[in-house]
């Protein structure tokens, strides 16, 4: 079963607000994410950065505009379609939201579940998987590097390795986007750094597109091609690291972030929490 | 002695605001407690002065118990083993009734509010009804004997273990749940991935406990007619063999003190 293509992801128009709150967390949002782009959202605390994300999931729905994989609307998904755009989507969570008592591998394999047809699926139920299935799932943690992990309990592992393990199971999964929200905000620089290299990799070898928010600039500079700025629930910034200048920085965030070039390590705490 | 805390600690006290006054709630409280229990010991006919002028009758009533009869102490014996075996099976379909009705009482898996609301009324009903009632329901069914002892711990017991393990699911991480539910996968994949492994040393815990409970219980269950060691304890008792009533309560302590060891260690090695 290939992974099927990265789809065309068109934002157009979206809002999103919430009753009882006077301000929306989305409004008049647009942009086309091309397949296999690798895009950071960026923004303060309440910029609507999660929100836009669980919009894409369809953990929530827009209440207005459209957004499109390719040519189809969200918003129309019902049941069985609503699944399978699920299954299609590879989530990767800030507190990683790994079964926390299992065995790692066995959380690389729930990234299969979606995909099982058949008895396979009853079979899962019991946690058995055949050869295929576990081949597939061991050669997605050799490729984050936690092979030997294979056996201990999740929740044994650090916070990055636990990360990884997470992006072992997205690859399992085989879906044609990556949602990452806030991937590497509990974990230290040099973890995080770790993780996002990962994510890259993983990204560029099988050319799908990531999209994810991400509360260092540096880690948006370094690793995204693209980056979008939030503020207010408003799209203030839609480009390359490159013109993510500080002129840039102090429209997105409100206040000057200084910036030292030049040097990849800073360990700048923009968002104001 | 002064340390360089002394800037803060020292000076006039500030305008301190004051304490909102709980003496009258207090009073309230205290009163209502000695009326409610002065009232609830009329009820119960608490007669200290009684007690204290005959306790000596129970040693009278005692004196018998301290020449245990051993005539008849192989079959006590079998029937200790019934008595297990009651609680064992009890246990079994309390588990089959607890956990379909736990999971549906679930606020967090039930599929409709009317199905968990549904769920829980039953189980209310199944621990509010004594399993000695449900016995003597069960021995209309299926005539005296173990079959009816085992059943009626079963259903109620089923209701007690019901309403933990929803509780228990109900307190489970959202987060490792959502981590599978976002893969794609299915109701049940979610219950198997994201619950279970949660829930389950909790509730074998749970069900470890309720084993020990039921065998007390279903010493005693005999007594209406559902088997085991219950019906010679009663019996024994009622018509003053009094060597024999101390045979079949040793025997009695001994099995709990036997199963709760067992159960400890079967808990030690498996959570």
């Amino acid at each position: 079963m290939a992974s099927d293509r990265s789809p065309a992801v068109t934002l157009d128009a979206v809002g999103r607000s919430f009753p009882g709150k006077t301000a929306p967390a989305l409004a008049d949002v647009s942009a086309r994410i091309a397949p296999g782009e690798f895009v950071a959202v960026i923004g303060k605390s309440g910029a609507g950065k999660t929100t836009l994300l669980r919009c894409l999931s369809r953990a929530t729905t827009v209440t207005s505009g459209t957004i499109r994989f390719d040519t189809t609307d969200l918003a129309r998904l019902r049941g069985g379609a609503l699944r399978a755009h699920r299954a299609r989507v590879g989530m990767i969570y800030q507190q990683f939201n790994l079964v926390r008592r299992l065995p790692v591998i066995d959380n690389v394999l729930v990234g299969r579940l979606g995909r099982l047809r058949g008895w396979a699926r009853w079979a899962a139920l019991g946690r058995r998987f055949d050869s295929r299935q576990r081949a597939i799932a061991f050669r997605c943690l050799d490729h984050v590097g936690l092979l030997d992990h294979a056996w201990q309990r999740t929740d044994t592992l650090s916070g990055g390795e636990q990360q990884r393990v997470a992006i072992a199971k997205i690859m399992a999964q085989e879906p044609a986007v990556v949602l990452a929200d806030e991937p590497v905000a509990s974990l230290d620089l040099s973890n995080g750094r770790l993780v996002m290299q990962t994510l890259r990799r993983v990204a560029s070898t099988v050319g799908i597109t990531v999209i994810a928010t991400l509360h260092h600039v540096e880690h948006a500079r370094n690793y995204a091609d693209r980056i979008l700025g939030l503020k207010e629930g408003r799209l203030v910034f839609d480009g390359p690291a490159t013109r993510l200048t500080d002129a840039a920085l102090f429209e997105i965030f409100g206040e000057f972030v200084a910036e030292p070039a030049g040097r990849a390590e800073g360990e700048h705490q923009l968002a104001a929490s | 002695m002064s340390t360089a805390f002394a800037s803060i600690h020292g000076g006039p006290a500030p305008p301190v605001p004051a304490k909102p006054s709980t003496t009258g709630r207090t009073l309230a409280a205290t009163l209502t407690a000695a009326v409610v229990l002065a009232l609830a010991a009329r009820v119960v006919e608490l007669r200290p002065l009684e007690l204290a002028r005959d306790i000596g009758n129970i040693g009278i009533f005692l004196k018998g118990y301290l020449h245990p009869s051993f005539a008849n102490v192989g079959e006590y014996a079998w029937q200790c083993l019934v008595t297990v075996c009651i609680a064992l099976w009890g246990t079994v379909l309390s588990l089959a009734v607890s956990v379909p009705l736990g999971l549906l009482g679930a606020r967090n898996l039930s599929p409709h509010p009317l199905v968990y609301f549904a769920a829980r009324r039953v189980m209310d009903v199944l621990r509010a009804v004594n399993e000695f009632v449900f016995a003597l329901m069960f021995v209309t069914a299926v005539g005296l004997g173990p079959f009816a002892g085992m059943l009626a711990l079963g259903i109620h017991t089923g209701g007690i273990l019901g309403k933990l393990l929803s509780e228990t699911i109900e307190s489970v991480d959202p987060g490792q749940m959502e981590g599978v539910a976002a893969v794609g996968a299915g109701r049940l994949h979610v219950i198997a991935f994201g619950v279970i492994p949660q829930v389950l040393p909790n509730f074998l815990s749970y069900v470890l406990l309720r084993f020990e409970s039921d065998i007390r219980s279903a010493s005693v269950i005999g007594m209406v007619g559902g088997g085991g060691i219950g019906f010679y304890l009663w019996d024994t008792i009622r018509s003053f063999k009094d060597g024999e009533a101390a045979t079949v309560i040793l025997l009695i302590v001994a099995m709990v003190m036997c199963v709760d060891v067992v159960s400890s260690r079967i808990r030690r090695a498996a959570i």
